[in-house]
This record gives C-alpha cells, structure tokens and sequence, in this order.
C-alpha cells in the first residue's frame, strides 16, 4: 500500500533540494528542478512500484530535471554587461560558504553529481551507476575523486572545520 | 585526520550545510506544488486540517467534491492512508480547494449557516448506504429523525440496522447530518466523532435554530 504523497513531500523535500542546489547551484534553477520533479514525481506515483527505493526514484527524477535546466540554461545565457546588486542567496561573503560553492562548480558533472547523489541523496553506487550510466566503480571514482578536491579545498581554504561544523 | 578517512563524513555534513536552503523555502516550494498540481490536473485529493468546537477536523476533496471528514479520534494519519489506498495516493496537503467547505463549516459552528452548499463526492460509500447518506441532509436543520423514520424515508422500513451503519460509515459527519439520527426512544446512539461531539452539534443547532 503507498502511503499518501504528503508524506514522500514530507520525508524527502529537504534532500532532493539540497542535491538540486548542490548539482545546480543556490539558484532560482534549482528550485524549479525541485518544482518539476515533485510534480513528474506525483503525477507517476501511482505507477511506481510497491517497495521502490523513493528517494533513488526521485534523484533520478531530479538529475533529469537538472539537466534539463542546465541545458535551458545554457540555450538562455546572454552576456550582461555589469551584474545588478542584490542580496546573496548563497552564504555569508567571506564565511568560506562562497569559496565552498565555488569548489563545488568547479568539479566535472559526473564528479559533482556522483557526490552529491551519494553525499546528499544516500544512494549506492550501484544507484548513482544507474542514473550517470557506467559502472559502480565508476561512480564510486566519481565520487571519490569529487570529495578530494573539495578537501584540498577545505584546507587550502582553511575552513574545514568551521564548515563541518556550521 | 582520521575523520577524514570516514566515508567521507565531514564532507558530507558540510555539503549537506551548505547545501540547506533558507527557513520558509520549503514551504514555500510546496505552494508552489499545490498549484502546479492543481493546475496540472494531477491532484487527486487535496486536504486541509480546520479547527472547531467539537476538535479538529480534516477536509478531503477531489475534483468532484469534498469527499471525507474526518474527526481527530480516528487518526488523521490512518484516514488518510486509507484514501491513499480507496482512491488514489495523489495526496498534498493543499487548502485551497478546501476554501469554501473550510469556509461554510466555521459559518455552520458560529450558527448563522443551516445548510451546506457544496458539491459532495459519495464515492467512498456505496449502494444503501450511498442512498440514507444522499437522504440525510433533507432532516432540517435543528430538527432529528430515528433510525426507524430514516428507514421508512429511504423507502426500506426494516432496514433498521442498516440505516444505523450507513450513519455509522457515513463518510462526511456535519456536513451530510448523521448527526440528527437518534434512536427511536430519543437517546443518542452513537456518533464517528464520539457521542459528546454529536450532543455538541445537537445543541449548536438547538441554540441557533
């Protein structure tokens, strides 16, 4: 029996955002992932499966919705001469969060993404392989690979541990 | 150093901290949602909680109407695993199709409203019990009939007890009135919402009445 969808909104916004932000950054993009893919999620969930894993069907759905607005994104870029002021969305200027955010845009997709699904999302590597394609191995590289930049950069940044512990 | 070497679990409890959206962004996502699904046509049931003299109580409606209320002794949670199962797991938590109903309930509790005027979906009941729920909101307002009376105005004088489940499994307390059916020497019977609540809404309507 499935539990009502109030419920899958409930036990899993939280993470499926956070992974949307940390594949697309803290932008108004990764809300709209977050939008589109509990929408796909309700309008299918009938269908899925007594016994699926949620959460690995909803990252999926995410990474999808993800690429999707990367690629909108990207169809969308045109040059602006000077970025009009506004409020960070993205942290506190000098806490380590933007030099963070910047390590994470940094890394190759397949490595942002496989640790952030892994990191983030809980998924196996097994999972994450299903979703990037290739192998668990693979994906298990991904990740790692992922993680150790981001730990040079904690300590070239020198905020590891106030970031491990904000 | 060590902790480093673990899974990578400092990384991910900075990545998940970093990665935390703003207070008020979730929830503001889900209105989102309520809409786009409504808008979508993919919002199978929608629910609101309202509170009232007689506890909270949960609204349910589909497209077709509202569908089910229920007191808070029958377990929010449980009834609405039960729709999720009866008519379809497409569930939020989305109020606004239950404005008007939300808004016709608290006229009902002031006591200036005596009648509902909404569209009902019965579908969670069927055959005779379908048929006494569909008679029971012609008993007017402030007034009761006895289970026997029920019986012979839906045209089946012996079904008795069965008039008494159909009330017991009426699917819409308050706003389809099971709660004007007593018993034939004028006690109360019994009631969804427990019998203190169904002396409550006698006595709101004697009052207003």
């Amino acid at each position: 029996m499935k539990q009502p969808f109030e419920q899958v909104v409930a036990d899993h916004g939280l993470t499926v955002l956070r992974v949307c932000r940390a594949v697309l950054g803290p932008h108004p993009d990764a809300d709209d992932a977050w939008s589109e893919t509990f929408l796909a999620a309700l309008r299918a969930y009938p269908e899925l499966p007594d016994g699926a894993n949620v959460e690995a069907w909803l990252v999926t759905i995410a990474h999808r919705k993800a690429i999707d607005a990367t690629r909108a994104r990207q169809r969308q870029a045109f040059p602006v001469g000077e970025t009009p002021e506004r409020a960070s969305t993205i942290g506190t200027p000098g806490s380590g969060d933007l030099d963070l955010w910047a390590a994470v845009k940094a890394l190759p997709d397949k490595q942002r993404q496989a640790v952030a699904y892994r990191y983030l999302g809980g998924l196996t590597y097994q999972q994450i392989a299903g979703i990037l394609g290739g192998t668990a191995d693979a994906a298990r590289r991904a990740a790692a690979d992922g993680v150790k930049k981001l730990r040079i950069h904690y300590y070239s940044a020198g905020t590891l541990s106030e970031g491990a512990n904000r | 150093m060590t902790s480093i070497d673990h899974d990578g679990e400092l990384d991910a409890r900075a990545l998940a901290a970093l990665a935390t959206p703003a207070d008020g962004t979730l929830a503001q996502l889900h209105r989102r949602l309520e809409a786009d699904a409504e808008k979508a046509g993919v919002l199978d049931l929608a629910y609101t909680t309202i509170d009232t003299p007689v506890g909270p109580l949960l609204l349910a409606a589909t497209v077709q109407g509202l569908v089910r209320v229920a007191f808070e002794r029958e377990g929010f949670d449980a009834v609405l695993g039960l729709l999720a199962a009866k008519i379809s797991p497409r569930i939020l938590r989305a109020p606004q199709r239950l404005d008007t109903a939300a808004r016709q309930l608290d006229e009902y509790f002031a006591g200036v409203r005596t009648g509902f005027d909404l569209p009902l979906d019965y579908s969670l009941s069927s055959g005779f019990r379908q048929l006494v729920q569909r008679h029971l909101p012609a008993i007017a307002y402030g007034h009761t009939e006895s289970y026997r009376e029920v019986a012979q105005s839906v045209g089946s004088p012996k079904a008795v007890r069965a008039v008494g489940t159909a009330c017991a499994t009426n699917p819409l307390p308050v706003v389809v009135p099971c709660h004007r059916v007593l018993r034939t020497d004028g006690t109360l019977g019994g009631y969804i919402g427990g019998l203190e609540a169904k002396s409550t809404l006698l006595n709101l309507e004697k009052a207003a009445a």
